[in-house]
């Protein structure tokens, strides 16, 4: 019988419903609890639970004390094996991490939480992409890509997982800065991946020529992308699974996270900074710069301190930009345009209006940069 | 003695129906009849053949005998009736319900005189090689349906050899190329630029015929965005492949601009027309600067659907693209009616023969008991049918309609049930699958999904004010009941032929089987 | 003065009263409004030029039935046309089941109201599989042509390859088809014939492979009636390159004829309006496409393949659509065509006539074609001046039939023909001009000895 854990983080949403934008840091949710705030996490983890209790699958349910679960399990009338201790109350990253990493040694075949990008953070750092896991929305940012749509949903994801219905992918883990999100900037940071079940729902296609399978997306898009790729020219692929993957399928080994320099058909420096990529086009290289939206929200160019800076884009140059993507990931952004933050706003400007976007052999999308 | 009418009626309106579905519960066909029996009976070879033949089969080598009797079925005829007839009544046509909710598919009424004319032995026993002057009478329907086709769309010439709208897209985007390629520009432009809201076929279509394709979204109010078109166009372009209303009921008021740039950048239109249902009498082709365009019969021109064909999508070309049209076309020289073949720089031949003339005859008949007044009169009911439905559907607590918010809708709308499903965990189609329940049905959209939860209904001009009520009611119904009893729609159906399917087979190669002997292969059974 | 407005039987809400009603709930002072988006520099103005319509269905029926008698039906007994279009028996239940209104009018419902048509359909495509003893076979294609020219790029796809080799004895049509649509990436290279027997020239056919091929095509009968013997060789010859043996066949042979996967074809392909379609000018064609159920192949199907399922209720059928992953394809050809509609109601009708036949029916139906064609060839043959003896190999239902000794025209004799209410073979003449004057004869189950006996008597007067 497979086994879940469950997190909750219990000041996940806490900043929110007062005002206060997010809920990391003491201070903070200090504050929040003065201003009268009441934790959402708990509720919606209680959705999740019913919504899976509600398919009748068999499972058993490990968790931690208190209202990092425990308080959760009980309300949902689940005999839950808590496991663990927390450290400070209210709770911290750090009891997210220790939670999560408990939860590893003891065998659970994913780890379902409660909270937001924050509490995804914690995970990420905790577990990697060692095991499964799945994120109940319960924060008031929600950038990563790692979180059910609803609690309902997350319910019922984990419940087709559980009947052996899903298909593991990596998913993108974002942050969002603080302190500039206070200050009114949006500004995306990716931070990691987590490995979250993915739930194909079958749907008559009676109209439509069969939709290919994600592998066969990116075979399809290294196979269009192969034929403009030219000897001598240096290719900086920025991070991200679809990079990733079109790299592999041109037999490219490359880091997920990272920024990587390839050139004639290998990588000539992995996870570059800003500074070894203005090295190489300082040094009169050719160059084309290969990305793909990060996130569920669009995101091409994050924050400025990621090495594809301002100053590297504007050697590049705009019509040396590849977008790569599948369709499924554009049309899930339902419309919104991919948006830009590279921190100098005259790049940004440069960067606005249309891009083509890669999405198969021969097959190419034009969205809207804003 | 009590009006049984009383209980029919709630505060003046009608119950939904206590519907169910002919459920037969019929076996595969192969698991029925005895050894030795037989449906019908072939003539036999005279005596009179055998003697002066000898044996015929004597000079067939072994290698080209059949060595085992095919494993077919062996029933008499009334059992081979009765088990057809059961799969029948488990099977919904136009002619049975309110099939408002295929949207795309103008699921209209098929007037029976015309499948009558066309069972004529005049229409089934025609050899499409027969001597000209033996045909003249489908010829002459196949050049009268021509010049109709024409007057409504403003082209110069019509085919009507391609057997349904995806082969009739093809036929244009083949008709492109061999412009290009006669301008000796067949190299360089090899881009086709369409939209994401356009049927699916205008890219696959396109990409089967070499091109590369780039595909436009919708600007921010769900129009087709210009300056993204603007951004897409340069001298590779070679074509644009557009559907207009789109999918999403949306008519593009800057279409004529849209044709204009892509001429500009040296590209041929082609139009779909596959919802031309809300157009007729309206708006043309030709006015809007297309070089060609395709109808679907079977959708706008009332020829019945079939479970899926037979069809005929019908294309039309301007004066300058004339010369590329498949062969034969059909001319008329004030005496006679024949075909011409005389076209050396034609595309070729798309299908055996000159197109489906019984489905030709069918939208021919059609416009002939309509007229031009009458085909008005369908677009324009069929536009006000789906305005009216859309007002009701609107009413209804989860659903909403995307893009152009506030503005009205042509002859279809493409619904989300977005709403409804963040609040009851319940999916567009499973809200379709217990409607099922109630008689009726509904399509979400074409894959991939960009209206999240989506559900396309199109009236067409065929179903009365009750009907369309009636509709709405059960999309009401079902609505709610995702809302009080989600468990019962997520189960569902419960009134119809069969329950719920498990679907994993389909996906599994180990357990798929696309045959009864497959079948009986993957479940272990030695034959 | 003003008509009074006509409520149309096939538009319900036209009557002014319910449209004023529907105005008002919509809140539209009239229809002008929906069409807010339409520019006015593109409305029509005024009426359409259309002809008048006919109002009544008296009238309708009238002015149609009046065109379509200027038609003179073929009747069974005085046509020996065929070329790709056959004039089978079609069994009265065939035609039942097939106007019943539930199938004629449903599209793409799902597998619970439109339970009826994936299982009909499952049935089809399942006794064409024993048939051909093919595992895997397709919901129907357009036509004969389509159907061999998709499975052609099916063999391109699968093989990676981009040339395919046909014979050239195939329809001209059928040939301009291929042409077309495996352009631009795929070469198409046509294989002379052995002038005696009329099969592939097994000697041209091993110097034109190579590596680079995807595919050797032919087919059985051949355009012109005969039958290639050496299917297993050319198979055999086309797998030890790597190649795919292709082999379009019409499935009405198939009770006394070896499938081709008996001689080692990969994919089968075909038309099926021989399974009980009427001619209807052309009108009844469908394609089909067969192979084993080998993933790689099965993965290249462009069309709708339809599976079966359990329900949950136990012991009760469903079915749906097999959709799988699509990983593969090769550089040049990419991408799985298109999905749409083609010719569903035929496939059903194909399944019923099938049914009604039996393995008894479709053996009768075979041999008694033998038989026929075998008998015809010889009487035919027997007129002086005239040869039917072209191919030396057994024929199937059509066959040659040379009247250049006549000194006259093939077009000349069908006129006479013609004037006797006799419709000739097809004239091969323009078709194939290495024939000359010779003409595609067609006799199916429906000709008597008589038929037959009146056909070579009327030829014998006319060319003597």
């Amino acid at each position: 019988m497979k086994r879940i854990g469950l997190i909750v983080n219990p000041i996940a949403g806490l900043g929110g419903r007062v005002g206060l934008k997010g809920s990391d840091g003491e201070e903070l949710q200090r504050k929040a609890i003065q201003l009268g705030a009441v934790p959402m996490a708990l509720e919606r983890a209680g959705e999740a639970l019913k919504a899976l209790l509600a398919a009748h699958v068999d499972f058993e349910l490990t968790t931690s004390p208190g209202s990092m679960g425990e308080k959760s399990a009980l309300q949902a009338g689940i005999a839950a094996e808590v496991i663990g201790s927390i450290a400070s109350v209210p709770t911290s990253a750090e009891d997210t991490i220790r939670a999560a990493g408990e939860m590893v040694q003891r065998g659970v075949d994913l780890i379902l939480f409660a909270g937001g990008d924050g509490t995804a953070r914690d995970l990420c750092k905790a577990i990697g992409l060692e095991i499964p896991a799945l994120g109940i929305p319960a924060g008031v940012k929600i950038q990563s890509a790692v979180f059910a749509t609803t609690p309902r949903h997350a319910g019922e994801v984990t419940a087709a997982h559980l009947r052996g219905e899903t298909e593991l992918r990596p998913a993108e883990v974002m942050d969002l800065d603080e302190q500039a999100f206070r200050a009114g900037r949006v500004s995306a940071n990716l931070y990691g991946y987590l490995k979250i079940p993915y739930l194909q729902r079958y749907i008559q296609g009676v109209k439509a020529a069969t939709p290919m399978s994600e592998s066969g997306v990116h075979t399809a898009i290294a196979k269009e992308l192969s034929g403009r790729l030219k000897p001598g020219w240096l290719y900086i692929f920025g991070p991200g699974t679809t990079t990733q993957a079109v790299a592999v399928a041109l037999g490219i080994e490359k880091t997920l996270l990272g920024v990587d320099a390839v050139m004639d058909g290998k990588v000539v420096a992995a996870d570059c900074s800003e500074a070894d990529l203005l090295n190489y086009l300082s040094g009169g290289c050719r160059s084309e710069i290969i990305v793909t939206p990060i996130g569920g929200q669009g995101c091409l160019f994050g924050r400025g301190n990621q090495p594809i800076s301002p100053e590297v884009i504007r050697k590049v140059g705009r019509a040396h930009i590849r977008v790569v993507s599948s369709p499924e990931k554009i049309q899930a952004l339902q419309g919104s345009p991919f948006w830009v933050d590279t921190g100098d706003p005259l790049v940004d400007d440069m960067l606005n209006g249309y891009i083509e976007v890669i999405t198969g052999y021969r097959e190419y999308i034009l969205y809207r940069v804003a | 003695m009590k009006d049984i009418r009383v209980e029919r009626f709630t505060n003046g309106k009608p119950n939904l129906r206590r519907f169910h579905q002919a459920s037969w519960d019929e076996p595969v066909i192969f698991e029925l009849g005895q050894p030795g029996q037989r449906g019908i009976l072939v003539p036999e070879v005279e005596e009179g053949i055998r003697t002066r033949v000898g044996d015929a089969l004597a000079d067939l080598p072994e290698g080209l005998r059949r060595k085992d009797p095919p494993k077919l079925p062996e029933m008499a005829q009334p059992a081979v009736l009765r088990h057809y007839d059961h799969l029948s009544q488990e099977n919904l046509g136009v002619d049975f319900n309110i099939d408002v909710g295929q949207g795309t598919c103008t699921m209209k009424y098929s007037p029976k005189v015309n499948d009558q004319l066309a069972r004529m032995p005049e229409m089934t026993e025609l050899h499409p090689l027969q001597d000209e002057s033996t045909v003249q009478g489908i010829l002459e329907i196949m050049y009268r349906f021509e010049q109709i086709l024409k007057e409504i769309s403003g082209m110069d010439r019509f085919t009507l050899q391609p057997g349904a709208g995806s082969a009739a897209i093809y036929t244009n985007a083949s008709i492109i190329r061999a412009y290009h390629d006669s301008c000796r520009k067949g190299d360089q432009r090899d881009e086709v630029i369409t939209t994401i809201f356009s049927h699916p076929s205008d890219a696959a279509c396109a990409k089967v015929a070499g091109y590369k394709v780039i595909t436009l979204y919708p600007d921010a109010d769900g129009y087709p965005d210009l300056e993204a078109l603007k951004a897409a166009v340069s001298e590779r372009t070679a074509g644009l492949l557009i559907t207009n209303p789109e999918d999403t009921g949306i008519f593009n008021p800057r279409i004529a601009e849209f044709t204009q740039i892509v001429h500009a950048a040296g590209g041929l239109c082609s139009y779909d027309q596959a919802n031309a249902n809300g157009l007729l009498g309206i708006t043309r082709a030709r006015e809007a600067g297309f070089d060609l365009c395709h109808f679907n019969l079977h959708k706008t021109f009332s020829t019945p659907h079939g479970c899926g064909g037979p069809a005929v999508g019908a294309t039309g070309v301007t004066r300058e693209l004339v010369r590329f049209l498949p062969v034969p076309l059909v001319e008329y020289d004030g005496k006679k009616y024949s075909l011409n073949y005389d076209l050396p720089e034609s595309i070729g031949k798309i299908r055996p023969f000159y197109g489906v003339a019984p489905v030709i005859l069918k939208a021919y008949a059609w416009v002939m008991a309509l007229g031009a007044e009458g085909l008005r009169e369908v677009a324009e009911v069929a536009v006000l049918n789906n305005n009216y439905l859309m007002k009701k559907v609107l009413s209804i607590r989860g659903v909403s309609a995307p893009y152009a918010a506030g503005r009205r809708r042509v002859e279809q709308v493409r619904y989300s049930w977005q709403k409804l499903y963040e609040e009851t965990g319940i999916h567009s189609d499973e809200i379709g699958v217990r409607s099922a329940d109630y008689g009726v049905h509904f399509w979400t959209s074409h894959h991939p999904y960009v209206v999240p939860e989506p559900c396309t209904l199109e009236p067409t001009e065929s179903y009365s004010i009750e009907e369309l009520d009636e509709y709405a009611a059960i999309l009401e119904q079902v609505a709610g009941e995702a809302y009080s009893d989600p468990d019962l729609v997520r189960s569902a159906p419960h009134n119809s032929t069969i329950h719920k399917i498990d679907h994993r087979p389909f996906d599994d190669p180990q357990q798929w089987a696309i045959t009864w002997r497959a079948y009986l292969r993957k479940t272990g059974e030695s034959r | 003065m003003t008509r009074k407005k006509i409520v149309h039987p096939y538009i319900p809400n036209s009557s002014p009263e319910v449209k004023a009603r529907m105005l008002q709930e919509v809140g539209a002072a009239n229809v002008d409004e929906f069409y807010a988006d339409v520019p006015s520099a593109l409305r029509i103005q005024g009426q359409m030029n259309l002809p008048a319509p006919f109002l009544s269905e008296a009238a309708l029926r009238r002015h149609v039935e009046g065109l379509l008698r200027k038609n003179t039906p073929a009747q069974p007994n005085r046509n020996f046309l065929g070329a790709g279009c056959y004039q089978h028996h079609v069994p009265a239940i065939c035609d039942e089941i097939n106007q019943r209104g539930e199938f004629l009018t449903a599209y793409a419902g799902e597998p619970y109201d439109d339970h009826g048509r994936f299982q009909t359909l499952f049935e089809y495509c399942s006794m064409m599989g024993e048939l051909l003893e093919m595992d895997v076979v397709n919901v129907p294609n357009y036509d004969g042509f389509q159907a061999a020219a998709t499975a052609l790029r099916m063999a391109c796809r699968i093989t990676g390859r981009a040339r395919v080799l046909i014979p050239d004895i195939i329809s001209q049509d059928k040939q301009s088809r291929l042409r077309d649509y495996l352009k631009p990436e795929i070469e198409i290279i046509v294989v002379k014939h052995d002038p005696s027997t009329g099969g592939m020239d097994l000697k041209q056919l091993e110097s034109l492979l190579s590596s680079t091929v995807a595919a050797v095509y032919f087919e059985n009968p051949s355009y012109l009636g005969s039958l290639e013997v050496s299917g297993t060789e050319i198979t055999g010859m086309a797998h030890k390159v790597g190649a795919l043996g292709v082999v379009s066949v019409d499935p009405i042979s198939l009770g006394i004829l070896a499938p081709p996967a008996r001689y080692g074809a990969d994919i089968v392909c075909g038309d099926i309006q021989s399974l009980g379609m009427h001619m209807q000018f052309g009108g009844g064609q469908a394609g089909f496409i067969a192979s084993h159920d080998d993933e790689k192949i099965v993965m290249q199907y462009p069309s709708r393949l339809f599976g079966i399922a359990p329900t949950r209720l136990p012991g009760e059928y469903g079915f749906g659509d097999v959709a799988y992953d699509r990983t593969s394809f090769a550089k040049r050809e990419e991408g799985i065509e298109w999905v749409g509609t083609a010719a569903a109601l035929w496939g059903i009708t194909a399944g019923v006539y099938l049914a009604l036949m039996g393995p008894q029916g479709m053996k009768e139906i075979g041999e008694g074609i033998l038989y026929r064609t075998r008998y015809a060839r010889q009487e035919i043959g027997r007129i002086k001046g005239v040869s039917t003896k072209l191919f030396s190999a057994p024929h199937f239902r059509e066959f040659v039939v040379d009247f250049n000794k006549t000194g006259m025209k093939v077009a000349e004799i069908n006129k006479a023909l013609l004037s006797k209410g006799i419709f000739g073979g097809k004239d091969l003449s323009q078709e194939f001009p290495w024939l000359g004057e010779s003409a595609l004869v067609c006799v199916t189950e429906v000709h008597t000895q008589a038929d037959i006996d009146l056909l070579a008597s009327t030829l014998q007067e006319v060319v003597s």
